[in-house]
């Protein structure tokens, strides 16, 4: 049931408040009876504002504050010395890092790119409004629900070379026998992508459909008249109106993946060697296995101020085509 | 659709459906199988698990769901013959392997843990971002556009850069390895889905009611809580779900924040292994387990999934 204006004056009771101004006026500045409402604001937001403050704000000041120093926090009690910028000079220098960009690069990119590719693809078929298509769709979003250290847990089962059903299969159409998948160092980093595109090209697919179901069919029979073959229709008409939808979907997917920890840490461990060491494993080596706070702080501030930085830029590019 | 647009461009032809049909299909049932897969493994004997081929028809034993819960010692066959006979089937299927239960695993315990901070933090994002999502939608906020970025800009720190700091404030205060600590910590990420998610939805409801409201003399606050949460109580659960999954999913704080006490069944599960690394059926098990309340949720939240997988910006 519908609770609205009838049923909130069943509280005729309580006397009209500030009787005065005439009706068309109320809507516009009604004065409440209790708080007011600048005050009932802040009550309302200021927790919320505190505890973000509190854990994320604070945190992020006391890393920015670490990133200057050669702090170690597996040594607490010994002093703390202002090392200036030394810690990034010796980030943006050393080879590691690069190699650990370089790497993180590679899966964001190719596992954005495949994520497009199967997104939008399902979209344009589901789009199509077959019989039952509502029923495949709920199928096919299951994976991107799913805890990624659980979902790289059990890939690493599937990647068995002996037992792994995804190795069987392989083997089974390629016959090499010792074909191995995250145990390669050519082949592992396609491993993480692979598994990262089956989790989440649902998610591209699903922003996608609501892109292509906003594009008014008027539109189509228009071009219908001015016969436009489909791929004209496809790169003129659909392409372009998805457009927006499809980049929202690559903001939030590339973000993810650049922040990649737990799905890489349990199916790889970023191995083999260092082969798919992505930024965030790196960072929680040197954080929480060689305990150097103060470099990896100021690393965690490099990637913060990129991520940042580049989800920015992509906004306003976002707004202009949605503008357009 | 009215019959006369059946044939235009906007309506596919019949084979054209039916291609696609088969094609999404496919990909669903080939998508599927790892999912399918794991729940089998968990079925399996651990020697019918790391079979080759692998095997798809088993007879079904629930040994994996066993270990996942008990702690087991091998013994000496004269130890074994010594025993009195075995009490439940589950201590006939250990011994049957030449084992004896020891006593349970941490699993029941992870679990739990997961359920309490899963919703403790739910229910705290929920509360704290409903009512900042009403004062966002409603009230007149100073520098509400850079407020409402800010919120969302703390989902864009890496979690192991948020772990560093975290774990040092923590272990000052004393927080590190509580539920309270993980609960505080997944309330603060939730809070900006939350946020933003609810005040999409409170934006939908018509101001008039409340309005209506005030001028039949409720106060501001009463309006609120008699007018506005009955209306959005949809939006509050299907936001209530999103945060539910995330704190049950999350796993880099988890991982480097809690150890013996308040750690959550994602980092544990990888550790049910076992001896030398081979027991699969009670890491599926445990992974079924995990997963199955998820795959629930799922079902239930697939009208609102868009909205939240895009915080809100992308609404049907």
């Amino acid at each position: 049931m519908r609770i609205g204006p009838p049923a909130a004056r069943v509280g005729r009771q309580v006397p009209l408040a500030g009787a005065g101004p005439a009706r068309p006026a109320l809507a516009g500045r009604l004065r409440a009876r209790g708080l007011s409402d600048p005050l009932l604001a802040w009550l309302f937001i200021g927790p919320t504002i505190l505890l973000l403050l509190a854990i994320n704000i604070f945190p992020l000041l006391w890393t920015i504050w670490l990133s200057f120093t050669n702090y170690r926090a597996n040594r607490p009690n010994e002093t703390v010395e202002w090392v200036g910028l030394r810690n990034y000079q010796r980030i943006l220098t050393s080879e590691d890092i690069w190699h650990t960009l370089q790497v993180t690069a590679h899966f964001v990119c190719w596992s954005i790119f495949f994520q497009v590719v199967i997104g939008l693809g399902l979209a344009l078929l589901i789009n199509r409004q077959f019989k039952g298509s509502g029923f495949w769709t709920t199928l096919i979003l299951l994976p991107m629900m799913l805890s990624p250290a659980v979902v790289g847990t059990f890939w690493t089962y599937l990647f068995q070379p002996q037992a792994g059903i995804f190795n069987y299969i392989v083997n089974f159409f390629i016959g090499a026998g010792d074909f191995t998948m995250i145990g390669d160092v050519r082949l592992a980093p396609w491993a993480i992508v692979l598994v990262d595109t089956w989790m989440w090209a649902p998610y591209v697919m699903l922003i996608c459909l609501a892109g292509l179901r906003s594009i008014p069919d008027y539109i189509y029979e228009a071009a219908e008249v001015d016969r436009a073959g489909p791929v004209r229709t496809f790169f003129s008409i659909t392409l372009p109106m998805v457009l927006p939808f499809l980049m929202l979907a690559v903001l939030f997917r590339a973000i993810e993946n650049f922040k990649m920890f737990d799905l890489v840490v349990e199916l790889t461990s970023g191995g083999p060697g260092s082969t798919t060491e992505v930024a965030s494993i790196n960072l929680k080596r040197e954080a929480f296995e060689k305990w150097r706070t103060g470099f990896s702080s100021a690393f965690a501030i490099i990637l913060f101020v990129t991520v940042f930085g580049a989800a920015n830029i992509y906004v306003k590019l976002l707004n202009r085509v949605k503008a357009r | 659709m009215s019959p006369d647009t059946a044939r235009s461009v906007v309506e596919p032809g019949a084979t054209a459906k039916l291609l696609a049909a088969v094609l999404v299909a496919a990909y669903a049932l080939v998508a599927l199988i790892p999912i399918v897969w794991i729940v089998l493994t968990s079925f399996k004997t651990p020697s019918a698990a790391i079979a080759y081929p692998p095997s798809v028809l088993f007879s079904p034993s629930l040994e994996g769901y066993v270990n996942v819960f008990t702690q087991r010692t091998r013994q000496t066959p004269e130890y074994m013959a010594s025993l009195p006979p075995p009490e439940t089937w589950y201590d006939a299927l250990v011994r049957s392997r030449n084992m004896v239960i020891a006593g349970p695993s941490r699993f029941a315990e992870r679990y739990w843990n997961s359920i309490i901070i899963g919703f403790g933090s739910t229910f705290l994002a929920v509360f704290l971002g409903t009512l900042a999502a009403y004062a966002f939608s409603r009230f007149r906020v100073p520098l509400k556009d850079d407020l409402l970025f800010f919120i969302l800009s703390t989902r864009m720190m890496p979690p192991i850069a948020v772990a560093i700091p975290i774990f040092l404030m923590y272990r000052t205060l004393g927080l590190s390895d509580t539920h309270l600590g993980m609960i505080l910590l997944y309330t603060a990420v939730n809070l900006s889905l939350s946020v933003w998610l609810l005040k999409g939805f409170m934006d939908e409801i018509p101001r008039e009611y409340e309005e209506a409201a005030l001028v039949d003399g409720y106060s501001r606050f009463q309006a609120f809580l008699k007018v506005v949460l009955p209306q959005a109580v949809t939006g509050i659960a299907a936001t209530a779900i999103f945060c539910l999954i995330f704190a049950w999913n999350e796993y880099a704080f988890a991982l480097l924040l809690t150890s013996g006490n308040a750690q959550t069944a994602p980092p544990f599960i990888p550790t049910i292994i076992g001896e030398g690394g081979l027991d699969w059926p009670a890491v599926a098990a445990g992974t079924t387990m995990f997963l199955v309340p998820i795959l629930v949720f799922t079902v239930l939240l697939r009208r609102h999934l868009l909205r939240g997988i895009t915080f809100g910006a992308v609404r049907k």
